[in-house]
């Protein structure tokens, strides 16, 4: 596999490039003579690239899930009512018991995107398997509601911020030492997908072949609802939900390894980590020493890459 | 031996199978033959476990279907069902290499790298082993699916109309594999066939199927004559004898 270190060289230099980045100019070599350069690079700089990483490479990987688990390449965890659901499920826990832990809140978030994602799965499996192009329509449809309640609530309870930071503008500037570490959690839930790697695979070929095999698809379908939803939420409570990740590395692996999981989701995850961290450094330089959101530079560089996908698409999808 | 004691099914309110009693010889090829809507594919797609059974009791090989662990069955036997379009992007050799799945659970040995390779052999998918199931025809995917079944490696092979897409050549090919796997191997096939000719030159049991209940069932000359074929499909159909097999004329 040529692809992996050509991917981590070039995720190594940038985060490299990253640790020296920002408002306070710091001098790598320095590090270790002057406290004030450790200090900052420790709080600030190294939580921000890893949280860059962290993020990119769980959110790539819980888009190949969520496209194995409904068979369509055209969704996310973006546009599948999941991040949505993790901000219901924020809403819920801040307005019932407003001074909860945050491990709590967690498991709040992540319970109830598991839920909104359930959902979504038992819409599109009642819908026509050819009707492509159903399954993002229903998806969008979908996160459109739940954003819909979840802003309605928010505007009632005086919380609407809380949710802008949470489902709108996904960025790193926030992110220091002890504000971060939640996306270990993300990180830790994408690698247990890749021991189930081949489960996934085999779950897309379809559940009467997953059957054949003697796979439990009911078991699968849990892990990876389970993993696709503690991504999310991980990410939405602490960065804020960064747009097309999931979308468009996923298909740009596909195309051109192809599905077997085993051997892709490393790349997978590598490409994720080079992506986002490649936009938050972008975010960075643009209008230096301030900043523009990881997330909206990936809305719109995502979203081209998407647009690039769609129009080469081959004829047998 | 796979045996079906009283097997009914209903899909809502429309019943498919009523109260169907038979039985798969062990170390034969069995084809279930029948018009449209007869319940073939119903039938083996229950004894596949791919349906939930709602009536009755089925065991493949002494294992009960509805109570052995799914994984069990798999080695037990490996069923093919008619194939949706997928579009999942995996090289042939990857596909293939899934029927071994049930036997290494993600740790392939030699042993199961070694069949994988004899089974793209077998199925002339050697040279097109590392091309995208979305790179090839609606015929070598099929083909791919089979020798997926077929590494599987199994005692009983189940293949749901497994013709469909192939040409002549290769449905002739496919069918003598498949004997030869019966002949030599010990092996026993069902199939669920619609060119009713390739059950009279390759089947040795024959189940006739419509409208949810078997006509008929027995060796393939006993059950494939005029009389029972006639009413089977309810058209004139004349059979004669070709090489000691019998030969079916309905296309005029």
């Amino acid at each position: 596999m040529r692809a992996t270190p050509a991917l981590a060289v070039a995720l190594a230099a940038m985060m490299l490039v990253s640790m020296t980045i920002g408002a306070a100019s710091v001098d790598l070599g320095h590090a270790f003579s002057d406290p004030r350069t450790m200090l900052v690079l420790l709080e600030s700089r190294l939580p921000r690239t890893l949280a860059v990483a962290l993020t990119g490479a769980a959110l790539s990987v819980a888009g190949v899930l969520i496209q194995a688990l409904v068979r369509n390449r055209f969704v996310g965890p973006d546009t599948a009512g999941t991040a949505e659901g993790a901000a219901l499920g924020l809403l819920a826990i801040t307005i019932l018991w407003p001074a909860s832990p945050l491990w709590l809140r967690m498991v709040s978030a992540s319970v109830s995107a598991m839920a909104t994602t359930a959902l979504f799965i038992a819409i599109i499996r009642r819908l026509p398997v050819r009707e492509v192009m159903l399954v993002p329509i229903a998806g969008l449809v979908l996160s459109g509601v739940l954003g819909s309640v979840v802003t309605f609530i928010g505007w009632q309870t005086d919380l609407i911020q809380y949710i802008g930071t949470w489902l709108f503008s996904g960025e790193f500037s926030g992110v220091i030492s002890g504000r971060y570490e939640l996306l270990w959690i993300a990180g830790g839930a994408a690698l247990l997908a890749w021991f189930a790697a081949d489960r996934f695979a085999i779950i897309g070929l379809g559940d009467q072949v997953a059957t054949g095999l003697g796979l439990g698809t009911r078991g699968v379908l849990r892990l990876g609802l389970a993993v696709v939803a503690v991504v999310t939420a991980m990410v939405v409570t602490t960065v804020g939900m960064i747009p097309f990740v999931g979308l468009v590395v996923p298909n740009m692996v596909a195309r051109i390894m192809g599905d077997n999981l085993r051997r892709t989701l490393p790349v997978v995850a590598l490409s994720g980590a080079v992506l986002v961290m490649a936009c938050d450094l972008a975010g960075r330089l643009i209008i230096h020493p301030y900043e523009v959101p990881a997330g909206l530079v990936l809305g719109v560089v995502g979203s081209l890459l998407f647009l690039w996908l769609l129009h080469r698409r081959p004829a047998h999808g | 031996m796979i045996r079906i004691d009283g097997v009914g099914h209903r899909i809502g309110n429309a019943p498919i199978l009523h109260d169907i009693t038979t039985h798969l010889p062990e170390g034969r090829l069995t084809a279930l033959i029948g018009p449209n809507g007869a319940g073939k594919s119903t039938l083996l797609r229950l004894v596949g476990r791919l349906e939930p059974l709602q009536q009755g009791r089925i065991s493949v090989g002494g294992h009960d279907v509805s109570t052995t662990r799914t994984e069990d069955l798999a080695r037990v036997m490996a069923i093919l069902g008619q194939q949706n379009s997928i579009a999942s992007r995996l090289r042939l050799s990857e596909l293939v290499g899934f029927g071994r799945w049930p036997h290494h659970r993600g740790r392939p040995t030699a042993h199961d790298h070694a069949r994988v390779a004899e089974a793209l052999e077998a199925f002339a998918l050697t040279p097109l082993a590392h091309r995208f199931l979305d790179e090839v025809s609606g015929g070598q995917a099929q083909r791919a699916h089979i020798a997926m079944a077929f590494a599987q490696d199994t005692d009983w092979l189940l293949l749901d109309e497994p013709l469909n897409n192939l040409d002549m050549a290769h449905a002739r090919a496919l069918m003598g594999r498949l004997r030869d796997l019966v002949r030599h191997q010990g092996r026993s096939v069902g199939l669920v066939v619609h060119e009713i000719n390739y059950a009279a030159a390759w089947a040795d049991h024959v189940i006739a199927m419509k409208e949810g209940r078997i006509v008929a069932q027995g060796d393939a000359h006993e059950v494939l004559t005029e009389a029972v074929l006639s009413d089977l499909y309810e058209a004139p159909i004349a059979v004669v004898s070709h090489q000691g097999r019998p030969l079916v004329l309905h296309h005029v």
